[in-house]
């Protein structure tokens, strides 16, 4: 959570932004019970299925109360001498979630993975610019990389979790690992669990190898773990890439209810997916940033034909 | 049938022509006659190992020291004892050396130097270690242990050149293991705000676990049957030692002596000593199999 200024709640605002924000949540689930085939297209525009921006575009009362959780400034991202992301100005809105859609190759997994500093993780990997989290830039010499992965949670593609570990043990592992024993580790463990929707499946099994679990449970088993360490934004590297569509689906609702808590950020390759679960969508192309906005207006009226090419399927 | 005709039709266009089916079967024959015929020294030595080294077992022959005494049938020759407990301690203490300071160095090429000028060179000169003859490790420590200060033989010295033969196949058998655990787990742990020492301890240690006491057992069956950096190290007794600042017996070395021997009760005592030397090397793979079946890496 933001220090400067909380998630807005309904009883904040005024009745008629209330009244839309009630709306934007039946329309996101709406859109999370509807068929994941459904084709997002721009002759589709008609019926909007996306979550849509909860807190309109138009309002700026209201967005002005949703705090900045990241800002990325200038930032460039290299393997060895090649440029994959090439200066980035964008912004994650706290408790919202930002889908990043854009073809193969674009640079959005690096662009993510420069948030929580994991791009370095990959020998000859480096990155330049800034990323704000907060105020604070994660890339200042004096900042402790280990310190800013607690803050800034992933979720990767294929879930993986510890295969040595059981259930409970993957979801402490977090804490474990961070030498952050503070407070009672069950509950710990619990709150994770719930927050992620797993713990009435799991409950009475806690013992059992996490690997035993199902594909989309163990991918929900991933994002507890990572709920577990408490951090303020989650980065979702296409998550629901390697599921069947029923868990994609619980996958999507999870995130809606998150973001109650954290900040998300999604990479997807799937559009629909997009429109389901983003209030915000940034279009890459090519290493660089075409455009950003609420994603209704992503998905129904781009103002950069390169968006509508894309979203209408004509390349990528 | 129409349908049938048209089917006899298309099974003569894909039908197997007997030139292929002969060559197949040449082939098959030709991996079969091999496979025999490398299973067929195995097998002879298996047999002549049991016929000839069952008749030496008994109780005595594993519970009391040799004798030395050769020479005056009617006394006893005695048994092996001293050299299954030197051979026990001299490889216990081998793989006290090498195991940490091999998983050590796997553990570096893998996590920390990778692709680095360093790692390359390392790996270069473990591949070279493990292509040196193992009578040059007793060489190279009788050279600078024995004669470089001036002293004599001595248990650990032989445990030290077991080691540095052990060395090469310990890394290199724990870098293959650690390479295999997926980076997608090192990733999600360092992402989890791990420490990196944390990670390699808490996650890719015990992925690689089992896969890695394969190989480890594999380097200490190894090291328990060479001769070669014994015979000038360790040197031989005849009494039952514990104490590796000392001389020690052990199984090839026993084995290497009696088997020269002229009198046919001590060679015979060879055949046995080296039927013990299998079966303890046997028992040994046995685990090391046993603990990799639990891999969660196969």
């Amino acid at each position: 959570m933001t220090p400067d200024g909380p998630a807005p709640k309904v009883a904040d605002l005024d009745p008629d932004s209330r009244s839309e924000l009630e709306r934007g949540q039946q329309q996101a689930r709406d859109a999370s019970t509807a068929p994941p085939t459904r084709r997002i297209t721009g002759s589709a525009a008609g019926h909007q299925p996306a979550a849509g921006s909860r807190l309109g575009s138009g309002d700026a009362g209201v967005e002005a109360k949703a705090g900045i959780a990241v800002r990325l400034e200038g930032l460039r991202a290299f393997y060895g001498e090649a440029e994959q992301v090439k200066g980035i100005d964008l912004e994650f809105r706290a408790n919202e979630v930002t889908a990043i859609i854009g073809p193969s190759g674009c640079g959005k997994s690096t662009m993510v993975r420069c948030i929580n500093r994991m791009h370095e993780e990959i020998p000859g990997a480096h990155a330049e610019g800034r990323v704000l989290l907060e105020d604070l830039d994660v890339y200042d010499p004096a900042v402790d990389v280990v310190a800013v992965r607690r803050a800034v949670g992933m979720v990767f593609q294929k879930p993986n979790p510890f295969p040595t570990m059981s259930i409970f043990d993957n979801v402490a592992a977090g804490p474990r690992l961070s030498s952050r024993r503070r407070g009672d580790l069950r509950q710990k463990v619990e709150s994770a669990l719930r927050g992620a929707g797993l713990w009435d499946e799991v409950a009475d099994r806690l013992d059992e190898a996490g690997a035993g679990l199902s594909g989309g449970q163990q991918q929900r088993l991933c994002i507890a773990r990572s709920l577990a360490v408490e951090p303020e934004v989650i980065l979702m590297d296409e998550p629901c890439s390697a599921l069947d569509p029923i868990a994609t689906l619980k996958i999507e609702e999870l995130i809606d209810e998150l973001k109650q808590r954290v900040t998300i950020v999604i990479v997807t390759h799937n559009m629909q997916q997009a429109a389901r679960v983003a209030d915000r969508t940034a279009f890459m192309l090519d290493g660089k940033l075409v455009e950003v906005g609420p994603t209704q207006e992503i998905f129904t009226k781009p103002s950069d034909p390169r968006t509508e090419d894309y979203v209408t399927g004509k390349f990528g | 049938m129409s349908a049938h005709g048209a089917s006899t039709d298309r099974l003569s266009r894909f039908a197997v022509s007997p030139a292929r089916r002969r060559r197949d079967r040449l082939a098959r024959t030709g991996v079969l006659v091999g496979t025999a015929i490398a299973l067929v020294p195995l097998a002879l030595i298996v047999y002549y190992l049991l016929r000839k080294g069952l008749g030496a077992w008994s109780v005595s022959f594993f519970t009391t020291d040799p004798t030395g005494n050769t020479f005056f049938g009617g006394s006893s020759i005695g048994g092996i004892k001293s050299a299954i407990l030197g051979t026990i301690e001299i490889v216990a203490l081998a793989s006290a050396i090498s195991i940490p300071i091999g998983v050590g160095v796997a553990i570096w090429l893998v996590e920390y130097g990778r692709d680095s000028w360093l790692a390359h060179t390392v790996r270069f000169f473990v591949d070279v270690l493990t292509g040196v003859p193992s009578i040059l490790f007793g060489l190279f420590i009788y050279i600078v242990l024995i004669i470089g200060t001036g002293s004599t033989y001595a248990g650990y010295k032989g445990s030290i050149a077991l080691a540095l033969l052990m060395l090469p196949i310990v890394i290199r058998s724990a870098e293959v293991i650690l390479l295999l655990v997926p980076a997608a787990l090192r990733e999600s742990a360092l992402a989890l705000g791990a420490p990196r020492w944390r990670v390699i301890l808490n996650v890719v240690l015990p992925t690689a676990l089992p896969g890695m006491l394969t190989g480890v057992l594999l380097a200490v069956a190894r090291a328990a049957g060479e001769t070669a950096p014994l015979l000038f190290t360790a040197a031989a007794t005849l009494k039952t030692n514990f104490n590796l600042g000392g001389f020690m017996n052990s199984l090839p070395v026993q084995i290497y002596k009696d088997v020269t021997s002229p009198t046919t009760a001590v060679v015979n005592r060879a055949w046995g000593a080296a039927l013990t030397l299998v079966v303890m090397i046997l028992l040994l793979n046995l685990v090391a199999r046993l603990i990799s079946r639990r891999s969660r890496l196969a």
